[in-house]
């Protein structure tokens, strides 16, 4: 791995560390968005350097492109973008969550230390897509299948539930 | 670089686990969740390039499942607003329909 590559990664790794801090600490909901959009395109050039170019497309695609644009309508939809009011909680319960934070943070390094080497093992494959595709509709087609099942269950629920009156 | 993205990792996870805890605006609520997924996105890719590409496949899943959530949770959402008027979730206390 050479520089270049380090630097970039550590650059993402750094942006998208600083991004979500930022999104968590805004109190308007549409900068938060904003901020969170900032995250995902972060996480989408971690991607990239990790060797998943197509996951990282589907992140910006899906994620900074469909999802985020979801929250942010609903949040035109019910104005709830101007609300100058503090919606964080009790001065207590932040640092209680700030200990839970750091518990649950050392809990995850400490598991992470274990058994992991830090060097790539897997061979390079020439084509990251190819071997994606192959897995996900050969191994993994009744998944695939069911994912589509849920997604239709998803849309009928949202429509249902978005509805005026909801007559079961 | 894979130790890296793990530790990365963990902290995006931690940042929306305490971003859960410490807000009461639902839609905030959301997006903290949205960032834990993203979190452990990352720590499947980064495992996808420490075996092989299954890891890969399981992010798409996690992506397609991310997207159904947050339609549906958003339309829960517009109903709630539609029925208190608010989305502050300490003011969001009863269960009667």
């Amino acid at each position: 791995m050479n520089g270049f590559f380090e630097f970039h990664f550590y650059l993402f790794s750094l942006l998208a560390i600083a991004s979500a801090l930022l999104f968590v600490t805004r109190k308007n909901p549409v900068p938060a968005a904003l901020w969170l959009v900032n995250v995902m395109i972060a996480l989408a050039g971690l991607y990239v350097m990790l060797d998943a170019p197509f996951v990282g497309i589907i992140q910006v695609l899906v994620y900074a492109g469909a999802i985020m644009v979801v929250f942010v309508f609903v949040v035109m939809l019910l104005n709830l973008g101007r609300s100058g009011i503090s919606d964080f909680r009790s001065l207590g319960s932040r640092l209680g969550a700030g200990a839970v934070g750091l518990a649950l943070l050392a809990n995850l390094l400490v598991v992470q230390r274990q058994n992991i080497p830090r060097i790539a093992l897997a061979p390079e494959t020439d084509n990251v897509v190819d071997a994606v595709a192959a897995s996900l509709f050969t191994d993994y087609i009744v998944a695939f299948e069911l994912t589509s099942l849920v997604l239709l269950v998803a849309v009928i629920g949202a429509v249902l539930l978005a509805k005026k009156r909801v007559r079961l | 670089m894979i130790a890296e993205a793990l530790i990365v990792s963990a902290i995006l996870f931690v940042i929306g686990v305490v971003g859960v805890l410490t807000r009461r605006n639902a839609i905030i609520l959301f997006m903290c969740a949205e960032l834990m997924l993203n979190a452990v996105n990352l720590s499947f890719v980064a495992f996808a390039k420490l075996h092989n590409v299954t890891g890969q496949v399981f992010v798409v899943m996690v992506m397609t499942i991310a997207a159904a959530e947050a339609a549906v949770g958003l339309a829960i959402l517009i109903s709630v607003f539609r029925h208190f008027g608010t989305v502050d979730l300490s003011s969001i206390r009863t269960l009667r329909g």
